[in-house]
Formats: structure tokens, C-alpha cells, sequence
């Protein structure tokens, strides 16, 4: 298998640039570049040189022989100069070495979890970590790739493994004394497992989270939605993309508050009856759009706008848009109560978002955590194979979570608990 | 003989006969080799056949006109159907058989098998030339050729006794083990270890007091093993149940030191699921007492197998245990119990059709492969007769997998996982198990058994009979029935006005044949296992359709093909674990791949991408 290096730092230039290299030429690398192996795990300074002698770089370098080491691999770091062209230099010396290349994205993550350092729950975990662009995206990522969620996963897994042993040793093993009829824990043990998962699965979901919490602005036309957009974009919010909106005609922009992600849609506006065609789609995308919102900033006359949005009064110079128990009132001209609006999103986001220290799901588990918890609804019925085949089914998801095959472990829970055989 | 064989099968025990019978009912001219004769279809254990799992086993080796099940209703003299007051697809039934009977049926299929000759003589080598297994060589000399050989040895390679303090050779009590060949098969370079297994004393059951214990009578119902057998023909007997106590245990505990198993002279492992009484004695001390089950051995004869306290604890101490218990205080000991170290093939180093895969022409089964139970070695003669016989004429083998047979689920385990312990076939193991249920065997597999010619005249004709009368009883079932109809025909469902299909109506668990019967007016036993087996289909349904999408991941990666050589060592991503635990099993499918324990989801992926890399530049 080729040893792979990359720079894991962000992109130069920057102080400093960390190339980490990964597999068994790892150490040849460390010597071909510094002519000596520093002692495993105690950083070292050292003066880098090229086929020819010359110094590239004067740099310190930790040595991690394999494997208790992140990939499982032997691995080492580069921490240099972080210059484009110190880290291009060390970069083209570097896959000179027999058997070393640039790694592929997310190779290191690969290699973990092929070595078993990481299961696939931390291993998403840690792509959702590198991706993060918000300190609360940060936080959350960091509690999956900690394996806080394989470590409930697993426990619920175990949890399984030995309803299905019961149910197993009374189909396989119920002509003999040692196995009685079910445990009377049995059944709240099940409800238990049941109600701890469908839990997980009402909480918030890990992709609000990456993609921010959509906001749409929405009232007919002309009610001053596009200047409360640009108002709430020109606030100290960041703008975390430089990608313009898209091209439809509802308009979209990411922005962070509090470090929280959101994503604000400026609407076409809302009219009843129109009979130009190119309007009717646009308003057909409006509607789209307030179907996906989590939050509705309603901008139009107070009362009509849809259930749960939040009614908003526009104070212009006119005066127009006063309502009489608006929850925000604000000047898009004036900036008048922009930041107080803003607060109270990222307020309310906090309801929506999972909080840092809890448990987030993304998409797929979600939908295997589901098949899992749908296979465990009716609880135990009469039919003891039914019970078995639902119980067998909520296996087979666990393990397509956590990447696992389960068969041999229900077995060894079952030998291990009970006294079995003639 | 001094001919030459097309198969060559060594081993008169369940997997050589079964193995000898399937490659001679295919057409392959077949040759048995066996130490003795007259030991042919020697029960070495348990006077038993079937049970959990192992039922299902004999079932389907029965749908594919397997000796077996033929066999265990000609010696049966007690019937019970295990997990009877459970559905269907786990009952086991089991039949005690007398061991003179059993003997002589199974000799005498063997007889009557026409392209099948027996020879006697103590197979001392294989004939190997340029890797390639081309017959045997007899301790006299002998030479006989064969195109293919199929090792069926059980514990006669390199088999070892354990009693107490004494140590025998043999496979069997009173039996030469074959060490020549153990000492050649070694040499191969195949992965090779040790098991144990052990079987408990023989008592004379004339010195059992019967009267103190309770009774536990044969089930007086009417099932066979064999679809073929017509009904029972031995008359019942019942067995007896009595249990260990305190003063057993103490028995047992203080002698523990003699036996070989805590002594150290044993390290194979012994299965979990069939622990010696000391071992239960010692793993799960709380228990005050275990169950012993006394079953007689045949109509003629006074032995009596006590079923749970298999040993190897010496004479002495057996005999003391044995008297501690209800109704043995005055028991005879005939032969006393002991333990068994044998050598196993690694059943890694074997494809799904049991051949060895660095050996072209060998084809090992049975014990030798690292399993335990009669049945689970018939069912691997069974396939590898099969598979050897295909090869030899130039056809495909048995086209089995985990969704349409126990058999291949057992396969499957052994040639990718391996063992660690005797394995023994268990429910649990079949993912599948509501649709492989031992009544249901010859729908799942005499079609296949037809394809390829592996079964008499007179199954193809009791079969094309019963498919038959599946067309008439599927079209009943297809008829729709109001509410109303059932409501009639007292089955407990609400009068909705719902119409459903009789075959929906079957879901209600409150609804069975016989409403469906009353209500459409038709009568559907006339074929009671048939009807029944519907009946389940029905039940089961929208159980079996959840699994449909499994199955279809499945048999999508089932044909993703790895070929046998693949470069597991050259995958980037792969762990040193993997890669050697995928060498050792050289998965021939993804799926395969995937079920090895230890490969991860990346991992299959990147195996993937891997194979359709290296077929793109071979292309």
C-alpha cells in the first residue's frame, strides 16, 4: 500500500503549513528529508534538505510509529514555514520517495477507518469536523467524531444483541431446563430501546446544522422584503459565501449570526392572481420555499401571512406596515431594529439546531436509525419468529450504521449468558 | 477394484455415504473406500437424528433424494417435533433411531445404488501429481485412480481418545485413526488445527429404575423424515429424564484436575453449544442442576445414551457421577464416556462446492471440515458429491445460496469464517429462516435437485404430483372473500365489509386454512403439508417481501464476482487484518466479501473499486 502525504494545515501562505504523511515509508520519508528518525512522539527540530543538499526548510518533525496513531499507520508531521513555496518544495520531494504520493481527499479518514480506528459514525463525524464553517457546526462535529453517537449506537446495538439472544436461545435451545420463557424485563427492555431511538430520531438533524436555517422573507410585493435582505446582510452578520444567490427568483444568501448558520431567501412576492407566467412560477417557487422554510419573516398585511410566520412591521417614511402586535419592528433604510431581529433568530435557532454537546444524526443514519425503530413498533408479539424477524431486522440496520455484522456477536451474547447444550 | 473411478470417496461415515450416493445418483461412476464395511452408517455419538437446525439439514438433503432422512425413518423409534408450540419455520424434528437399523438402511441404499462399488482398506496416501488429486493409495498398496477424491475422515485424521489420565489413538472406540494420510494431508501446506468434541457414558438400561422418573413419550403424530417414507413403521419407545445434583457436582468438581480438559492435555476447543458436564459444571457453577436425558439405542439391544453429560473424566469418577443421580443409583456402566481431539481443515482453505482450492480433484466433508452432527456432515457430503460429480461431467454445481437453503447458509459460514469451535447449525444462523422452513424443503429445492439430475423416478413423480395440486391450491387462494364469508365460517375478524384476498385473509392471525376452506367452499387438505406450507407463505408475507430488498442488495453483490487470485495485499485501504483474513477465505463474490467479519462497508468499497480497476486493464 503507498504511503500518502498531504498538507493538513489550511491553504498557504499562513506561519506555518503541518504536512502529515501516512503508511510504512513514513519513516523513510522523515530520513530521506532529515537524515535521522526522531524519537517516536517527542517533536524535533530539524534542517529539511533536497537530493542535492541544499536546505529547504528548517522545521519541526513528530514521528509516530503505527499503530496507535490516528490512521493507524505509521505517521509522521511536517510542521514547516507555511510559504507556498516551502510547502511546494517539501510537497515535490516528497512524492520523489519510492512509494509516496499526495493523498486522495480524505484518504487519512479512509485509512482510519479501514484500520479500525474510527467506525463509519465517527469517521462521518470527522468529514462533518473538516467541513465545519460555524463554531456550532465545529462543536457538534466534534461530539460525533469523539464517538459520542457510536458510543450510543453501540450500547443501543448491545442492548439488541441480547433481546435477540433471549428470543434465540427459546427458538433454538427451548427443550432444555436452563432456558425459561422470556425474561419479564424483556418487554421494557424492547419499549426502552424503542422510545431511546425514536428519541434521536425527533431531534434535530444534523443538516439544518451544515446548511444553515432558512429564513424566507415573504408579503407581496413591494412590502420591503429585498430591503430588510440587504439590511440583514449588511449588519455585522457575515457573509460566509461569496456565492451569489441562486438563479431562480427566489434569492438566497448563507449568512452566520452568533456563529449560528442561516440561509435568508428574498421571495418574489405574493400576489393571489396574476396572469403572467413567468410571475405564476416565480410565486410557485415562493410557495416551495415557505414549505421548506423553518423560519417566515411575514412582511404583508398583518394576519394574512402563513401559519407560524413571524409577523414583521416595516417602519419606512411613509409609515406603511404598521401592525399592531409585531413581534420585530424594523427600517430597512435605517437599520432601525435589525439587530435586535437578528438576535432573536439566533435565539430561536437554538430550538431548531442541535446544541453543541448533543447528539446530531445526518440523513443516512437517520434513515437506518428509522428502519430500525419502524421494525421495533409493534414490540414483541406472539409470533416469537416475527419477534425475531423484527428484532433480526433492526440488527441488519445497526449494522449497516456502524458497519458490523452481527450474526457471530448474537451468538457469542447467547453462549456467554446462557448454559447450553446436551 | 484396480480401476478407475470418476469419484473416489473416502469414508464410510454420514458425509462419505451421502457424498458417494449424490455423485453415483448423478450418473458419476463412484467408489467408496472404507477401514470396514461392515462399520458403514455407524452412529459414533448420539443415537439421533435431527433436531433444531439439523432437522432442517435432513430435510433438504431428503429433497435432493439424499440418504438420510430415508435412513432415520427406518431405524426411528421415537419422534419428537421440537418447538412444536412454535411457528413453523423452527420446528426441528428429531427421531431417536435404533443404531442396527439405521446401519443396516443405510447399507443397504448404499447397496442398491447402482454406479456405487464399496472397497475396504486403509487409505494410507493420495495420489497427487502436479498438484492435482488423481486417486488413493490402500496401506497394501493398492492403487485406485479417481478423477476426483472427496475426504470424508470425520475424526479419523490424526484422532485422538481422551479419558481421565488415559490417552488412546483412534477416531472412534475400538478404531484404528487414519495417521498415514493425517501425516499427508499435513503436508500440504493446508491450514490445519485441532477440535474436540466427546460423547458421555453408555449405561445398560436394564439397570435404570424407570418407574422413578418421569417419562417423556414419542409424539405419536404421524410426520416421517423423508417425503418419500409413506408413515412410521418401528413401534415407539419413550425416553426418560433425570438430572444432575449437588452430590453429582461434587463429584465432578473434585476430580476436575483429572480431567484432560482442565488438565492441560487438552487445548483444542470444544463446541460451546455441547459442553462436557465438567465444562458446564465449571463455566456455570450457580446452576444446582442439569438436565440428562435417557434415550434408548434400539429396540434390541439394553444400551442407553444419557444425553447431556457427555465427559472424559476418568472411569472412575464417571461411574461415581452417574449413580449420584434419580434412578441410576444402581446403573451399570457399558462404555464409559470420552473426549475426542481430531485434526480439521480449515474450511476456509475450500470454495462453496468443497473443493480445496490449491488442490484441483480434492474435496473435502464433514467433521474433517470443523463441524459437528450427522446431519451437518450429510449435508456436506451432499454438496460436495454434488459439485464433484457437475465437475467431473461437465455441468454446474447445486445453485444454492443463503436465501433458499440451510445448507448453504452452513457452507457459507465455514468456507468464509472459518471455525473456532465445532459448528453446528443453529436457526439463529439463517438470516432468511422464515422462508427456509424444514416442511417447505422440497419447494425450495427438489426444482433445483430436477435441473440437475440428481434424483429417481420416483420423487420426480410424487413431486410433479404435488405441484400440481400447488397450482390448485394457490388458485383458491387467489379467490377474493368478503368479511362476511369469514364472519360465516367462525373465524374472529370484524363483518367491515372488507374483501380481501384468501390469501390476505391469512395475515389475521385469527384466520386460518380451515376458515378459508369453509368460506370458499373448496377443500384444501388434501394435501395437509402442502396447504399448510401455503398457508405460511401467506402468514409470513409481508415479512418476506421486507426481505425482498435485502435479497436483491444481495444477489446484485452475489454477482459482483472476486476472482480467486485477487490482490488483496496490492488494495490501498485495506488493514493488514483484512487483507489476511480475506486471503484466507478468498471470498469468489462481493457479497461474499462482505459477510467476512472485520470488512467494513469502506472496505467492500474499495474492493470495488479495486476489481473494476483491474478488469478495465485486463479489457
Amino acid at each position: 500500500m503507498d504511503t500518502i502525504f498531504a498538507l493538513s494545515s489550511g491553504a498557504p501562505p499562513a506561519a506555518i503549513g503541518v504536512i502529515r504523511i501516512s503508511g510504512t515509508a513514513a519513516a523513510d520519508a522523515l530520513e530521506a528529508l532529515a537524515g535521522r528518525l526522531p524519537s517516536p512522539r517527542r517533536p524535533s527540530l530539524a534542517r529539511l534538505k533536497d537530493t542535492n543538499g541544499a536546505l529547504l526548510d528548517e522545521a519541526l518533525l513528530l514521528w509516530f510509529p503505527g499503530p496507535a496513531t490516528a490512521t493507524g499507520e505509521d505517521c509522521a508531521e511536517i510542521q514547516c514555514h507555511g510559504g507556498r513555496a516551502v510547502i511546494a518544495a517539501i510537497s515535490a520531494r516528497l512524492a520523489q520517495l519510492p512509494g509516496l504520493r499526495a493523498a486522495e481527499a480524505g484518504e487519512f479518514t479512509q485509512r482510519a477507518f479501514a484500520n479500525g480506528r474510527l467506525d463509519l459514525a465517527q469517521a462521518e463525524g470527522l468529514a462533518d469536523l473538516l467541513a465545519a464553517e460555524t463554531e456550532l457546526q465545529r462543536a457538534v462535529a466534534v461530539d460525533a467524531a469523539g464517538g459520542t453517537l457510536s458510543k450510543m449506537f453501540a450500547d443501543w446495538r448491545s442492548r439488541l444483541l441480547i433481546l435477540s439472544a433471549h428470543i434465540e436461545s427459546a427458538l433454538d435451545f427451548s427443550d432444555e431446563d436452563d432456558v425459561a420463557g422470556l425474561p419479564p424485563s424483556f418487554e421494557a427492555g424492547w419499549a426502552g430501546l424503542h422510545s431511546e431511538i425514536r428519541d434521536l430520531l425527533e431531534r434535530p438533524r444534523v443538516e439544518r446544522l451544515k446548511d444553515g436555517i432558512r429564513v424566507v422573507l415573504a408579503g407581496p410585493p413591494n412590502a420591503g422584503k429585498s430591503m430588510l435582505f440587504n439590511a440583514i446582510l449588511q449588519t455585522d452578520a457575515a457573509i460566509v459565501s461569496p456565492i451569489a444567490g441562486t438563479t431562480r427568483d427566489a434569492i438566497e444568501r448563507p449568512v452566520s449570526i452568533d456563529g449560528v448558520p442561516f440561509v435568508f431567501i428574498d421571495t418574489a412576492g405574493l400576489r393571489a392572481e396574476t396572469s403572467d407566467a413567468i410571475e405564476q412560477i416565480g410565486i410557485g417557487r415562493a410557495q416551495a420555499e415557505l414549505e421548506r422554510a423553518d423560519i417566515i419573516l411575514w412582511l404583508g398585511p398583518e394576519g394574512e401571512g402563513p401559519r407560524g410566520s413571524w409577523e414583521i412591521a416595516t417602519r419606512s417614511d411613509e409609515g406603511i406596515g404598521i401592525k399592531d402586535s409585531a413581534r420585530f419592528t424594523v427600517s430597512g433604510l435605517t437599520g432601525e431594529g435589525i439587530a435586535g431581529l437578528a438576535s432573536g433568530l439566533s435565539e430561536a435557532a437554538k430550538a431548531i439546531l442541535p446544541g453543541p454537546g448533543e447528539s446530531a444524526i445526518n440523513a443516512r443514519q437517520a434513515q437506518l436509525l428509522g428502519e430500525a425503530a419502524q421494525a421495533l413498533a409493534t414490540g414483541p408479539v406472539d409470533d416469537l419468529l416475527v419477534t425475531a424477524e423484527n428484532l433480526r431486522s433492526a440488527r441488519f440496520a445497526f449494522d449497516r450504521i456502524l458497519g458490523t455484522v452481527a450474526t457471530e456477536d448474537m451468538l457469542d451474547t447467547l453462549f456467554g449468558r446462557f448454559c447450553i447444550g446436551k | 477394484m484396480g480401476k478407475k473411478f470418476d469419484i473416489l470417496v473416502v469414508g464410510g461415515g454420514h458425509a462419505g455415504v451421502e457424498a458417494a450416493c449424490a455423485a453415483a445418483r448423478m450418473g458419476a461412476h463412484t467408489g467408496l473406500v472404507t477401514f470396514d464395511r461392515a462399520t458403514i452408517g455407524a452412529m459414533s455419538c448420539n443415537p439421533a437424528i435431527g433436531g433444531l437446525g439439523k432437522g432442517h439439514l435432513v430435510r433438504e438433503v431428503d429433497a435432493f433424494d439424499g440418504v438420510i432422512a430415508r435412513a432415520a425413518d427406518a431405524a426411528a423409534i421415537h419422534y419428537r417435533m421440537l418447538n412444536r408450540s412454535k411457528g413453523s419455520a423452527v420446528w426441528g424434528p428429531r427421531v431417536q433411531a435404533d443404531r442396527n437399523l439405521f446401519r443396516a438402511a443405510v447399507q443397504n441404499i448404499v447397496q442398491s445404488q447402482s454406479g456405487l462399488e464399496v472397497a475396504e482398506g486403509e487409505v494410507a496416501a493420495l495420489q497427487l501429481d502436479g498438484g492435482k488429486a488423481h486417486g488413493v493409495i490402500l496401506a497394501d498398496g493398492t492403487a485406485i485412480d479417481a478423477r476426483a477424491v472427496i475426504l470424508c475422515t470425520g475424526t479419523f485424521l490424526g484422532g485422538k481418545l481422551f479419558r481421565g489420565e488415559e490417552v488412546l489413538t483412534g477416531g472412534r472406540i475400538g478404531e484404528d485413526s487414519a495417521t498415514k494420510l493425517a501425516d499427508q494431508v499435513r503436508g500440504f501446506g493446508l491450514p490445519m488445527a485441532r477440535l474436540k468434541t466427546g460423547t458421555p457414558p453408555r449405561l445398560d438400561g436394564r439397570t435404570i429404575d424407570w418407574a422413578a422418573l418421569p417419562e417423556q413419550p414419542s409424539d405419536g403424530e404421524g410426520w416421517t423424515m423423508s417425503d418419500l417414507t409413506p408413515a412410521r413403521i418401528n413401534p415407539e419407545v419413550f425416553c426418560a429424564i433425570t438430572r444432575t445434583n449437588e452430590r453429582s457436582h461434587d463429584v465432578i468438581r473434585a476430580n476436575l484436575d483429572r480431567s484432560p480438559l482442565f488438565s492441560g492435555a487438552i487445548d483444542a476447543q470444544g463446541p460451546r453449544y455441547c459442553p462436557s458436564i465438567e465444562d458446564k459444571i465449571h463455566r456455570f457453577g450457580d446452576r444446582d442442576g442439569h438436565q440428562v436425558f435417557l434415550e434408548p439405542e434400539g429396540l434390541n439391544t439394553p444400551m442407553v445414551y444419557p444425553n447431556g453429560i457427555s465427559t472424559s473424566l476418568p472411569v472412575d469418577v464417571q461411574l461415581a457421577m452417574l449413580r449420584s443421580m434419580d434412578g441410576l443409583g444402581q446403573v451399570d456402566m457399558v462404555v464409559p464416556g470420552y473426549a475426542v481431539e481430531y485434526d480439521y481443515i480449515d474450511p476456509r482453505a475450500l470454495t462453496r462446492g468443497l473443493i480445496v482450492a490449491e488442490v484441483e480433484g480434492l474435496y473435502c466433508a464433514g467433521q474433517l471440515n470443523g463441524t459437528t452432527g450427522y446431519e451437518e456432515a450429510s449435508a456436506q457430503g451432499l454438496v460436495a458429491g454434488l459439485s464433484s460429480a457437475a465437475a467431473v461431467l461437465g455441468k454446474e454445481g447445486p445453485a444454492l445460496d443463503r436465501a433458499n437453503s440451510y445448507i448453504a447458509v452452513m457452507v457459507d459460514d465455514l468456507t468464509l469464517h472459518g471455525v473456532s469451535e465445532p459448528y453446528r447449525m443453529l436457526t439463529a444462523r439463517a438470516e432468511y429462516r422464515l422462508r427456509l422452513r424444514a416442511n417447505n424443503a422440497a419447494s425450495r429445492l427438489t426444482p433445483i435437485a430436477m435441473e440437475l439430475g440428481c434424483i429417481g423416478e420416483k420423487r420426480v413423480g410424487w413431486f410433479e404430483q404435488r405441484e400440481a395440486e400447488r397450482t390448485r391450491i394457490d388458485a383458491a387462494l387467489d379467490m377474493v372473500l368478503p368479511s362476511r364469508a369469514l364472519v360465516d365460517a367462525q373465524a374472529d375478524v370484524r363483518d367491515d365489509g372488507a374483501r380481501r384476498s384468501a390469501r390476505e385473509w391469512l395475515r389475521f392471525p385469527t384466520v386460518d386454512l380451515s376458515h378459508i376452506s369453509v368460506a370458499l367452499a373448496v377443500e384444501l387438505d388434501t394435501d395437509e403439508d402442502l396447504a399448510a406450507e401455503l398457508a405460511e407463505d401467506a402468514a409470513y408475507a409481508p415479512y418476506l417481501e421486507r426481505q425482498d430488498s435485502e435479497l436483491r442488495d444481495l444477489r446484485a453483490s452475489e454477482g459482483f464476482g472476486l476472482p480467486h487470485d485477487f490482490p488483496y495485499g496490492d488494495v490501498s485501504g485495506l488493514s493488514n487484518e483484512m487483507v489476511e483474513k480475506l486471503m484466507d477465505a478468498r471470498p469468489d463474490t462481493l457479497a461474499a466479501a462482505g459477510r467476512i467479519r472485520g470488512v467494513t462497508p469502506a472496505a467492500l468499497a474499495v474492493l470495488m473499486v479495486h476489481a473494476k480497476r483491474i478488469a478495465k486493464e485486463a479489457a
